[in-house]
Protein backbone atom coordinates (compact mmCIF):
# COMPACT_ATOMS: atom_id res chain seq x y z
CA UNK A 1 0.00 0.00 0.00
CA UNK A 2 1.01 3.61 -0.46
CA UNK A 3 0.54 6.08 2.35
CA UNK A 4 0.63 9.86 2.60
CA UNK A 5 2.43 11.65 5.43
CA UNK A 6 1.62 15.29 6.12
CA UNK A 7 5.00 16.80 7.01
CA UNK A 8 5.25 19.68 9.45
CA UNK A 9 8.15 22.00 9.00
CA UNK A 10 9.61 25.17 10.44
CA UNK A 11 12.22 27.45 8.88
CA UNK A 12 12.70 24.99 6.02
CA UNK A 13 13.35 21.98 8.27
CA UNK A 14 10.97 19.01 8.82
CA UNK A 15 9.98 18.72 12.48
CA UNK A 16 11.21 15.85 14.63
CA UNK A 17 7.61 14.70 15.13
CA UNK A 18 7.34 14.18 11.36
CA UNK A 19 10.48 12.02 11.41
CA UNK A 20 8.76 9.78 13.98
CA UNK A 21 5.58 9.70 11.90
CA UNK A 22 7.62 8.61 8.87
CA UNK A 23 9.00 5.69 10.92
CA UNK A 24 5.42 4.70 11.77
CA UNK A 25 4.40 5.01 8.10
CA UNK A 26 7.19 2.65 7.06
CA UNK A 27 5.26 -0.15 8.77
CA UNK A 28 2.33 0.40 6.42
CA UNK A 29 3.88 0.77 2.98
CA UNK A 30 5.50 3.09 0.49
CA UNK A 31 5.64 6.69 1.71
CA UNK A 32 4.78 9.84 -0.13
CA UNK A 33 5.31 12.99 1.93
CA UNK A 34 3.25 16.15 1.49
CA UNK A 35 4.96 19.45 2.24
CA UNK A 36 2.46 22.33 2.20
CA UNK A 37 3.63 25.86 2.73
CA UNK A 38 4.71 29.00 0.99
CA UNK A 39 7.78 30.09 -0.92
CA UNK A 40 11.45 29.40 -0.30
CA UNK A 41 10.91 27.85 3.13
CA UNK A 42 8.44 25.30 1.79
CA UNK A 43 10.77 24.47 -1.09
CA UNK A 44 13.68 24.04 1.30
CA UNK A 45 11.53 21.82 3.55
CA UNK A 46 10.52 19.70 0.54
CA UNK A 47 14.16 19.22 -0.42
CA UNK A 48 15.05 18.26 3.14
CA UNK A 49 12.09 15.85 3.27
CA UNK A 50 13.30 14.18 0.06
CA UNK A 51 16.49 13.24 1.93
CA UNK A 52 14.68 11.51 4.81
CA UNK A 53 15.31 7.78 4.75
CA UNK A 54 12.23 5.87 3.62
CA UNK A 55 10.47 8.65 1.72
CA UNK A 56 9.73 7.56 -1.88
CA UNK A 57 8.31 10.81 -3.18
CA UNK A 58 7.69 14.35 -1.98
CA UNK A 59 4.68 16.39 -3.01
CA UNK A 60 5.21 20.14 -2.67
CA UNK A 61 2.15 22.36 -2.48
CA UNK A 62 3.36 25.96 -2.52
CA UNK A 63 0.73 28.63 -1.96
CA UNK A 64 0.10 31.50 0.43
CA UNK A 65 -3.09 29.73 1.56
CA UNK A 66 -1.02 26.95 3.13
CA UNK A 67 1.50 29.21 4.88
CA UNK A 68 -0.05 28.96 8.35
CA UNK A 69 -1.50 25.45 8.10
CA UNK A 70 -5.08 26.69 8.36
CA UNK A 71 -7.22 23.54 8.50
CA UNK A 72 -9.88 25.09 6.24
CA UNK A 73 -7.29 25.37 3.43
CA UNK A 74 -5.00 22.41 4.05
CA UNK A 75 -7.69 19.75 4.71
CA UNK A 76 -9.27 20.02 1.22
CA UNK A 77 -5.79 19.79 -0.34
CA UNK A 78 -5.03 16.61 1.61
CA UNK A 79 -8.49 15.10 1.11
CA UNK A 80 -8.18 15.69 -2.64
CA UNK A 81 -4.94 13.69 -2.75
CA UNK A 82 -6.31 10.75 -0.78
CA UNK A 83 -7.88 9.03 -3.80
CA UNK A 84 -4.30 7.86 -4.52
CA UNK A 85 -3.52 6.63 -1.00
CA UNK A 86 -4.64 3.97 1.45
CA UNK A 87 -3.72 5.86 4.60
CA UNK A 88 -2.94 9.34 5.87
CA UNK A 89 -0.56 9.83 8.78
CA UNK A 90 -0.24 13.13 10.64
CA UNK A 91 1.64 14.04 13.79
CA UNK A 92 -0.34 14.09 17.03
CA UNK A 93 0.72 17.74 17.40
CA UNK A 94 -1.47 20.82 17.52
CA UNK A 95 -1.35 21.06 13.71
CA UNK A 96 -1.97 17.36 13.14
CA UNK A 97 -4.81 17.24 15.66
CA UNK A 98 -6.36 20.29 14.01
CA UNK A 99 -6.17 19.09 10.40
CA UNK A 100 -6.44 15.27 10.44
CA UNK A 101 -10.02 14.98 11.79
CA UNK A 102 -11.21 17.53 9.24
CA UNK A 103 -9.72 15.37 6.48
CA UNK A 104 -11.12 12.18 8.05
CA UNK A 105 -14.67 13.55 8.12
CA UNK A 106 -14.34 14.73 4.50
CA UNK A 107 -13.39 11.14 3.59
CA UNK A 108 -16.08 9.63 5.89
CA UNK A 109 -13.37 7.86 7.88
CA UNK A 110 -13.19 7.37 11.65
CA UNK A 111 -9.75 8.63 12.63
CA UNK A 112 -7.48 6.80 15.05
CA UNK A 113 -5.84 9.35 17.34
CA UNK A 114 -2.48 9.19 19.05
CA UNK A 115 -1.31 5.87 17.61
CA UNK A 116 1.28 4.12 19.80
CA UNK A 117 1.97 1.09 17.63
CA UNK A 118 1.02 -0.37 14.29
CA UNK A 119 -0.01 -4.01 14.70
CA UNK A 120 -1.11 -4.52 11.10
CA UNK A 121 -2.49 -2.56 8.14
CA UNK A 122 -5.80 -2.06 9.97
CA UNK A 123 -4.92 -2.61 13.64
CA UNK A 124 -3.40 -0.04 15.97
CA UNK A 125 -2.92 0.65 19.66
CA UNK A 126 -3.78 3.96 21.26
CA UNK A 127 -4.03 5.39 24.78
CA UNK A 128 -7.44 6.12 26.34
CA UNK A 129 -8.43 7.51 29.75
CA UNK A 130 -5.28 9.63 30.07
CA UNK A 131 -3.09 6.66 29.24
CA UNK A 132 -4.54 4.57 32.08
CA UNK A 133 -5.60 2.05 29.44
CA UNK A 134 -4.25 1.05 26.05
CA UNK A 135 -6.82 0.02 23.45
CA UNK A 136 -6.10 -2.16 20.45
CA UNK A 137 -8.50 -1.12 17.70
CA UNK A 138 -9.22 -2.50 14.24
CA UNK A 139 -10.56 -0.17 11.58
CA UNK A 140 -13.11 -1.29 8.99
CA UNK A 141 -12.74 1.90 6.93
CA UNK A 142 -11.28 1.45 3.44
CA UNK A 143 -8.80 4.25 4.11
CA UNK A 144 -7.11 4.97 7.40
CA UNK A 145 -6.48 8.36 8.96
CA UNK A 146 -4.04 8.28 11.88
CA UNK A 147 -2.34 10.76 14.13
CA UNK A 148 0.92 9.39 15.49
CA UNK A 149 2.37 9.96 18.95
CA UNK A 150 5.96 11.01 18.31
CA UNK A 151 7.40 9.59 21.53
CA UNK A 152 6.25 6.06 20.57
CA UNK A 153 8.42 5.85 17.43
CA UNK A 154 12.09 6.46 16.76
CA UNK A 155 12.94 9.29 14.40
CA UNK A 156 13.67 8.37 10.78
CA UNK A 157 17.16 9.37 9.65
CA UNK A 158 17.13 12.87 8.17
CA UNK A 159 19.58 11.80 5.50
CA UNK A 160 20.11 8.82 3.23
CA UNK A 161 17.02 9.22 1.05
CA UNK A 162 16.87 10.60 -2.46
CA UNK A 163 13.20 11.04 -3.32
CA UNK A 164 11.96 13.15 -6.19
CA UNK A 165 10.03 16.36 -5.48
CA UNK A 166 6.86 16.88 -7.48
CA UNK A 167 5.12 20.24 -7.35
CA UNK A 168 1.37 19.94 -7.05
CA UNK A 169 -1.54 22.29 -6.77
CA UNK A 170 -4.94 21.97 -5.14
CA UNK A 171 -7.76 23.96 -3.67
CA UNK A 172 -6.32 27.13 -2.13
CA UNK A 173 -8.06 29.72 0.05
CA UNK A 174 -11.43 28.39 1.23
CA UNK A 175 -12.34 31.94 2.24
CA UNK A 176 -13.48 30.83 5.69
CA UNK A 177 -10.58 31.80 7.89
CA UNK A 178 -7.46 33.90 8.10
CA UNK A 179 -4.33 33.95 10.21
CA UNK A 180 -4.05 36.98 12.49
CA UNK A 181 -0.80 36.37 14.35
CA UNK A 182 1.16 34.25 16.77
CA UNK A 183 2.90 34.71 20.09
CA UNK A 184 5.54 32.05 20.19
CA UNK A 185 7.78 31.45 23.15
CA UNK A 186 11.29 32.00 21.89
CA UNK A 187 13.83 29.93 23.73
CA UNK A 188 17.42 28.86 23.32
CA UNK A 189 16.54 25.60 25.02
CA UNK A 190 15.74 22.34 23.23
CA UNK A 191 12.16 21.71 22.17
CA UNK A 192 10.07 20.23 24.96
CA UNK A 193 8.76 17.25 23.03
CA UNK A 194 12.14 16.11 21.71
CA UNK A 195 14.54 17.14 24.49
CA UNK A 196 16.78 14.53 26.15
CA UNK A 197 16.21 16.08 29.55
CA UNK A 198 13.13 17.93 30.80
CA UNK A 199 12.88 19.90 34.04
CA UNK A 200 9.26 20.59 35.02
CA UNK A 201 7.89 22.76 37.78
CA UNK A 202 4.59 22.60 39.62
CA UNK A 203 2.36 24.77 41.72
CA UNK A 204 4.59 24.38 44.77
CA UNK A 205 6.95 26.94 43.20
CA UNK A 206 4.43 29.56 44.26
CA UNK A 207 4.97 32.28 41.65
CA UNK A 208 6.20 32.97 38.15
CA UNK A 209 9.34 34.65 39.58
CA UNK A 210 10.24 31.64 41.73
CA UNK A 211 9.45 29.28 38.84
CA UNK A 212 12.02 30.97 36.62
CA UNK A 213 14.51 31.68 39.41
CA UNK A 214 14.69 28.01 40.40
CA UNK A 215 13.82 26.00 37.30
CA UNK A 216 15.66 27.91 34.56
CA UNK A 217 19.23 27.67 36.00
CA UNK A 218 18.80 23.94 36.70
CA UNK A 219 17.51 23.41 33.15
CA UNK A 220 20.52 25.33 31.84
CA UNK A 221 22.90 23.11 33.83
CA UNK A 222 21.25 19.98 32.40
CA UNK A 223 20.78 21.30 28.85
CA UNK A 224 17.10 20.62 29.46
CA UNK A 225 13.80 21.84 28.12
CA UNK A 226 11.42 23.36 30.66
CA UNK A 227 7.95 21.97 31.29
CA UNK A 228 5.20 22.58 33.81
CA UNK A 229 2.19 20.95 35.38
CA UNK A 230 -1.28 22.14 34.50
CA UNK A 231 -1.60 23.71 37.96
CA UNK A 232 1.52 25.82 37.36
CA UNK A 233 0.27 26.94 33.95
CA UNK A 234 -3.23 27.72 35.24
CA UNK A 235 -1.68 29.80 38.03
CA UNK A 236 0.28 31.77 35.42
CA UNK A 237 3.74 30.62 36.53
CA UNK A 238 4.56 29.29 33.06
CA UNK A 239 3.15 29.75 29.53
CA UNK A 240 0.60 27.29 28.12
CA UNK A 241 3.03 25.62 25.73
CA UNK A 242 5.02 24.35 28.75
CA UNK A 243 2.16 22.11 29.90
CA UNK A 244 2.95 18.41 30.09
CA UNK A 245 0.01 16.03 30.45
CA UNK A 246 -3.10 14.38 29.06
CA UNK A 247 -4.24 17.49 27.27
CA UNK A 248 -0.88 19.22 26.97
CA UNK A 249 2.34 17.85 25.55
CA UNK A 250 3.45 14.25 25.71
CA UNK A 251 7.15 13.89 26.51
CA UNK A 252 9.45 10.91 26.95
CA UNK A 253 12.94 12.30 27.58
CA UNK A 254 15.84 10.23 28.91
CA UNK A 255 15.54 12.08 32.20
CA UNK A 256 12.46 13.90 33.53
CA UNK A 257 12.88 16.01 36.66
CA UNK A 258 9.58 16.86 38.39
CA UNK A 259 9.91 19.66 40.91
CA UNK A 260 7.04 20.47 43.25
CA UNK A 261 4.66 18.38 41.14
CA UNK A 262 2.33 16.08 43.08
CA UNK A 263 1.67 13.79 40.12
CA UNK A 264 -2.03 13.91 39.19
CA UNK A 265 -2.99 11.19 36.68
CA UNK A 266 -3.43 13.89 34.04
CA UNK A 267 0.22 14.92 34.49
CA UNK A 268 1.54 11.36 34.64
CA UNK A 269 -0.21 10.73 31.29
CA UNK A 270 2.20 13.16 29.69
CA UNK A 271 5.51 11.92 31.09
CA UNK A 272 5.34 8.38 32.44
CA UNK A 273 7.19 6.92 29.45
CA UNK A 274 10.31 8.93 30.32
CA UNK A 275 13.55 6.99 30.82
CA UNK A 276 14.42 8.03 34.37
CA UNK A 277 12.01 10.08 36.46
CA UNK A 278 13.41 12.24 39.24
CA UNK A 279 10.96 13.76 41.72
CA UNK A 280 11.59 16.47 44.29
CA UNK A 281 8.63 17.10 46.57
CA UNK A 282 8.06 17.93 50.21
CA UNK A 283 5.17 15.46 50.54
CA UNK A 284 6.61 11.96 50.80
CA UNK A 285 3.18 10.48 49.96
CA UNK A 286 2.80 12.45 46.71
CA UNK A 287 1.73 10.13 43.86
CA UNK A 288 4.71 11.30 41.78
CA UNK A 289 6.93 9.07 43.98
CA UNK A 290 5.00 6.00 42.78
CA UNK A 291 6.44 6.47 39.30
CA UNK A 292 9.74 8.16 40.17
CA UNK A 293 13.01 6.21 39.89
CA UNK A 294 14.81 8.71 42.07
CA UNK A 295 13.02 10.64 44.75
CA UNK A 296 14.11 13.36 47.10
CA UNK A 297 11.73 14.43 49.87
CA UNK A 298 12.27 17.94 51.10
CA UNK A 299 11.90 21.66 50.58
CA UNK A 300 12.43 22.43 46.91
CA UNK A 301 13.45 26.01 47.76
CA UNK A 302 16.54 24.57 49.45
CA UNK A 303 17.11 21.48 47.33
CA UNK A 304 16.90 23.00 43.87
CA UNK A 305 19.46 25.82 44.33
CA UNK A 306 21.82 23.36 46.07
CA UNK A 307 21.40 20.86 43.23
CA UNK A 308 22.00 23.52 40.58
CA UNK A 309 25.11 24.70 42.37
CA UNK A 310 26.55 21.22 42.83
CA UNK A 311 26.02 20.06 39.27
CA UNK B 1 -27.00 34.58 17.78
CA UNK B 2 -27.83 31.10 18.94
CA UNK B 3 -25.01 29.04 20.48
CA UNK B 4 -25.03 25.24 20.43
CA UNK B 5 -22.97 23.43 23.07
CA UNK B 6 -22.55 19.65 22.81
CA UNK B 7 -21.70 18.00 26.15
CA UNK B 8 -20.59 14.50 27.06
CA UNK B 9 -21.10 12.45 30.20
CA UNK B 10 -17.75 10.90 31.15
CA UNK B 11 -15.92 9.40 34.09
CA UNK B 12 -15.22 12.09 36.69
CA UNK B 13 -11.74 13.48 36.19
CA UNK B 14 -10.79 12.70 39.80
CA UNK B 15 -11.49 8.99 39.44
CA UNK B 16 -8.66 6.66 38.52
CA UNK B 17 -9.92 4.48 35.65
CA UNK B 18 -9.58 0.71 36.09
CA UNK B 19 -9.31 -1.70 33.22
CA UNK B 20 -11.80 -4.61 33.37
CA UNK B 21 -10.31 -8.00 34.14
CA UNK B 22 -11.60 -9.45 30.86
CA UNK B 23 -9.83 -6.78 28.82
CA UNK B 24 -12.98 -5.46 27.14
CA UNK B 25 -12.80 -1.91 28.41
CA UNK B 26 -12.70 0.32 31.45
CA UNK B 27 -14.95 -0.52 34.39
CA UNK B 28 -17.60 2.18 34.79
CA UNK B 29 -19.97 0.40 37.19
CA UNK B 30 -20.58 2.49 40.30
CA UNK B 31 -18.04 5.05 39.15
CA UNK B 32 -18.75 8.76 39.57
CA UNK B 33 -19.64 10.35 36.24
CA UNK B 34 -19.55 14.06 35.40
CA UNK B 35 -19.66 16.49 32.53
CA UNK B 36 -16.47 16.33 30.46
CA UNK B 37 -14.35 19.20 31.90
CA UNK B 38 -13.70 20.77 28.49
CA UNK B 39 -17.46 20.79 27.80
CA UNK B 40 -18.05 22.58 31.08
CA UNK B 41 -15.68 25.27 29.84
CA UNK B 42 -17.69 25.43 26.60
CA UNK B 43 -20.97 25.86 28.52
CA UNK B 44 -19.38 28.60 30.64
CA UNK B 45 -18.09 30.44 27.57
CA UNK B 46 -21.54 30.33 25.97
CA UNK B 47 -23.07 31.78 29.14
CA UNK B 48 -20.49 34.56 29.20
CA UNK B 49 -21.27 35.37 25.55
CA UNK B 50 -24.93 35.59 26.49
CA UNK B 51 -24.17 37.80 29.49
CA UNK B 52 -22.21 40.12 27.19
CA UNK B 53 -25.14 40.24 24.79
CA UNK B 54 -23.29 38.39 22.00
CA UNK B 55 -25.46 35.27 22.30
CA UNK B 56 -29.24 35.14 22.50
CA UNK B 57 -29.98 31.50 23.26
CA UNK B 58 -27.88 28.55 24.47
CA UNK B 59 -28.91 25.06 23.39
CA UNK B 60 -27.06 22.10 24.90
CA UNK B 61 -27.08 18.67 23.30
CA UNK B 62 -25.75 15.31 24.42
CA UNK B 63 -25.44 11.96 22.69
CA UNK B 64 -25.53 9.10 25.18
CA UNK B 65 -27.55 7.00 27.61
CA UNK B 66 -30.59 8.26 29.50
CA UNK B 67 -28.29 9.24 32.36
CA UNK B 68 -26.78 11.89 30.10
CA UNK B 69 -29.90 13.85 31.13
CA UNK B 70 -28.07 14.63 34.37
CA UNK B 71 -25.23 16.18 32.40
CA UNK B 72 -27.68 18.27 30.39
CA UNK B 73 -29.45 19.37 33.61
CA UNK B 74 -26.10 20.49 34.97
CA UNK B 75 -25.60 22.64 31.87
CA UNK B 76 -29.13 24.04 32.25
CA UNK B 77 -28.41 24.83 35.91
CA UNK B 78 -25.25 26.67 34.88
CA UNK B 79 -27.36 28.85 32.56
CA UNK B 80 -28.15 27.12 29.27
CA UNK B 81 -31.72 27.65 28.00
CA UNK B 82 -32.80 24.27 26.66
CA UNK B 83 -31.48 20.81 26.02
CA UNK B 84 -31.64 18.01 23.48
CA UNK B 85 -30.84 14.43 24.47
CA UNK B 86 -30.04 12.09 21.59
CA UNK B 87 -30.47 8.87 23.47
CA UNK B 88 -28.59 5.67 22.72
CA UNK B 89 -26.92 3.00 24.82
CA UNK B 90 -24.46 2.23 22.07
CA UNK B 91 -20.95 3.62 22.20
CA UNK B 92 -20.92 6.37 19.59
CA UNK B 93 -17.64 7.22 17.83
CA UNK B 94 -16.64 10.84 17.17
CA UNK B 95 -17.48 10.59 13.44
CA UNK B 96 -21.04 9.48 14.24
CA UNK B 97 -21.37 12.13 16.96
CA UNK B 98 -20.24 14.74 14.42
CA UNK B 99 -22.91 13.49 11.97
CA UNK B 100 -25.62 13.78 14.63
CA UNK B 101 -24.39 17.25 15.56
CA UNK B 102 -24.42 18.23 11.89
CA UNK B 103 -28.11 17.24 11.76
CA UNK B 104 -28.81 19.30 14.91
CA UNK B 105 -26.83 22.20 13.43
CA UNK B 106 -28.89 22.05 10.22
CA UNK B 107 -32.06 22.19 12.30
CA UNK B 108 -31.03 24.79 14.87
CA UNK B 109 -28.77 26.98 12.69
CA UNK B 110 -26.52 28.19 15.54
CA UNK B 111 -24.10 31.02 14.77
CA UNK B 112 -21.52 29.32 16.94
CA UNK B 113 -20.99 25.76 18.09
CA UNK B 114 -18.76 25.57 21.19
CA UNK B 115 -17.38 22.16 22.14
CA UNK B 116 -14.72 20.73 24.39
CA UNK B 117 -11.51 19.98 22.51
CA UNK B 118 -11.51 16.38 23.70
CA UNK B 119 -13.37 14.03 25.99
CA UNK B 120 -11.27 12.71 28.83
CA UNK B 121 -12.47 9.13 28.31
CA UNK B 122 -11.52 8.28 24.72
CA UNK B 123 -9.14 11.26 24.33
CA UNK B 124 -9.93 11.42 20.60
CA UNK B 125 -9.90 15.18 20.01
CA UNK B 126 -11.90 14.88 16.77
CA UNK B 127 -15.57 15.78 17.09
CA UNK B 128 -15.32 19.56 16.65
CA UNK B 129 -13.03 19.35 13.65
CA UNK B 130 -15.25 16.68 12.07
CA UNK B 131 -18.37 18.78 12.64
CA UNK B 132 -16.59 21.72 11.00
CA UNK B 133 -15.76 19.57 7.97
CA UNK B 134 -19.30 18.18 7.65
CA UNK B 135 -20.92 21.62 7.94
CA UNK B 136 -18.28 23.35 5.79
CA UNK B 137 -17.67 25.82 8.60
CA UNK B 138 -14.34 27.21 9.82
CA UNK B 139 -12.85 25.82 13.04
CA UNK B 140 -11.02 27.46 15.91
CA UNK B 141 -9.63 24.58 17.92
CA UNK B 142 -8.00 24.61 21.40
CA UNK B 143 -9.32 28.11 22.16
CA UNK B 144 -7.98 30.16 25.06
CA UNK B 145 -9.83 33.33 24.00
CA UNK B 146 -12.99 33.84 21.94
CA UNK B 147 -14.08 37.28 20.73
CA UNK B 148 -17.12 37.95 18.58
CA UNK B 149 -16.46 40.91 16.28
CA UNK B 150 -19.51 41.49 14.09
CA UNK B 151 -19.72 38.68 11.56
CA UNK B 152 -16.41 37.11 12.54
CA UNK B 153 -15.08 35.36 15.61
CA UNK B 154 -11.46 35.82 16.60
CA UNK B 155 -10.04 32.77 18.34
CA UNK B 156 -6.72 32.61 20.19
CA UNK B 157 -5.52 29.02 20.11
CA UNK B 158 -3.14 27.12 22.39
CA UNK B 159 -0.65 25.56 19.98
CA UNK B 160 2.65 23.70 20.39
CA UNK B 161 4.75 26.84 19.98
CA UNK B 162 2.65 29.14 22.16
CA UNK B 163 -0.47 31.02 21.08
CA UNK B 164 -1.92 31.67 17.66
CA UNK B 165 -4.86 33.85 16.66
CA UNK B 166 -7.17 33.12 13.74
CA UNK B 167 -10.14 35.02 12.40
CA UNK B 168 -13.13 32.90 11.38
CA UNK B 169 -16.25 33.82 9.44
CA UNK B 170 -19.44 33.10 11.35
CA UNK B 171 -21.08 30.64 11.56
CA UNK B 172 -18.12 28.77 13.04
CA UNK B 173 -17.07 25.88 15.25
CA UNK B 174 -14.85 26.52 18.30
CA UNK B 175 -13.31 23.91 20.60
CA UNK B 176 -12.21 24.91 24.08
CA UNK B 177 -8.90 24.50 25.85
CA UNK B 178 -8.30 24.66 29.60
CA UNK B 179 -7.44 28.31 29.97
CA UNK B 180 -10.51 29.75 28.24
CA UNK B 181 -12.36 30.33 31.51
CA UNK B 182 -13.15 28.88 34.91
CA UNK B 183 -16.62 27.34 34.88
CA UNK B 184 -19.07 28.53 37.52
CA UNK B 185 -20.87 26.31 40.00
CA UNK B 186 -24.61 26.15 39.62
CA UNK B 187 -26.45 27.79 42.52
CA UNK B 188 -29.21 25.89 44.32
CA UNK B 189 -32.02 28.13 42.97
CA UNK B 190 -30.64 27.63 39.45
CA UNK B 191 -30.49 23.86 39.96
CA UNK B 192 -34.17 23.97 40.93
CA UNK B 193 -35.02 26.20 37.98
CA UNK B 194 -33.17 23.88 35.59
CA UNK B 195 -35.64 21.11 36.35
CA UNK B 196 -38.35 22.96 34.47
CA UNK B 197 -36.27 24.01 31.49
CA UNK B 198 -37.23 22.21 28.25
CA UNK B 199 -35.46 19.00 27.27
CA UNK B 200 -36.22 17.27 23.97
CA UNK B 201 -35.76 13.52 23.74
CA UNK B 202 -34.53 12.21 20.42
CA UNK B 203 -32.83 9.14 19.01
CA UNK B 204 -30.16 8.83 16.33
CA UNK B 205 -32.86 7.38 14.05
CA UNK B 206 -34.83 10.65 14.32
CA UNK B 207 -31.95 12.32 12.51
CA UNK B 208 -31.50 9.47 10.03
CA UNK B 209 -27.86 9.01 11.06
CA UNK B 210 -26.17 5.61 10.97
CA UNK B 211 -24.12 5.36 14.16
CA UNK B 212 -22.66 1.94 13.38
CA UNK B 213 -19.06 1.75 14.60
CA UNK B 214 -16.10 1.81 12.22
CA UNK B 215 -13.65 0.61 14.83
CA UNK B 216 -13.68 -2.65 16.74
CA UNK B 217 -11.91 -2.68 20.07
CA UNK B 218 -9.99 -5.94 20.16
CA UNK B 219 -8.72 -5.48 23.68
CA UNK B 220 -8.07 -2.93 26.41
CA UNK B 221 -5.07 -3.40 28.65
CA UNK B 222 -3.34 -1.63 31.46
CA UNK B 223 -0.16 0.08 30.37
CA UNK B 224 3.15 -1.28 31.59
CA UNK B 225 3.48 -0.23 35.24
CA UNK B 226 6.44 1.73 36.47
CA UNK B 227 7.99 0.47 39.63
CA UNK B 228 8.58 3.03 42.35
CA UNK B 229 12.29 3.63 42.68
CA UNK B 230 14.44 4.71 45.57
CA UNK B 231 14.23 7.70 47.83
CA UNK B 232 17.57 9.40 48.17
CA UNK B 233 18.92 10.90 51.37
CA UNK B 234 20.63 14.01 50.08
CA UNK B 235 21.27 16.33 47.16
CA UNK B 236 24.79 14.89 46.89
CA UNK B 237 23.37 11.43 46.19
CA UNK B 238 21.15 12.90 43.46
CA UNK B 239 24.13 14.69 41.92
CA UNK B 240 26.01 11.37 41.73
CA UNK B 241 23.01 9.62 40.15
CA UNK B 242 22.52 12.38 37.58
CA UNK B 243 26.21 12.23 36.68
CA UNK B 244 25.90 8.44 36.28
CA UNK B 245 23.04 9.01 33.84
CA UNK B 246 25.37 11.14 31.76
CA UNK B 247 23.06 14.14 31.59
CA UNK B 248 25.32 16.63 33.30
CA UNK B 249 27.31 18.71 30.89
Amino acid sequence: MTVLVLVEHEAGVPKDASLATITAAQKLGQIHALVAGEGAEAKQAAEATAKIAGVAKVLLADHAAYANMLAENVAPLVAGLMSNYDALLCNATSNGKNIAPRVAAMLDVMQISDVLSIEGTDTFTRPIYAGNAIATVKSSDAKKVLTVRATAFTKAAASGGSASVETISGPTDAGLSSFVGAETSKSERPELTSAKVVVSGGRALGSSEEFHRLIDPLADKLGAAVGASRAAVDAGYAPNDYQVGQTGKIVAPEVYVAIGISGAIQHLAGMKDSGTIVAINKDEDAPIFQVADLGLVGDLFQIVPELTQKL
Amino acid sequence: MKVLVPVKRVIDYNVKPRVKMDGTGVDLTNVKMSMNPFDEIAVEEAIRLKEKGAASEIVVVSVGPQKAQDTLRTALAMGADRAILIQTDQEVEPLAVAKLLKAVTDEEQPGLVLLGKQAIDDDSNQTGQMLAALTGRPQGTFASKVEIKGDIVEVTREVDGGLETVSLKLPAIVTTDLRLNEPRYASLPNIMKAKTKPMANKTPADYGVDIGPRLTTLKVEEPAKRQAGVKLGSVDELVVKLKDLGVVA
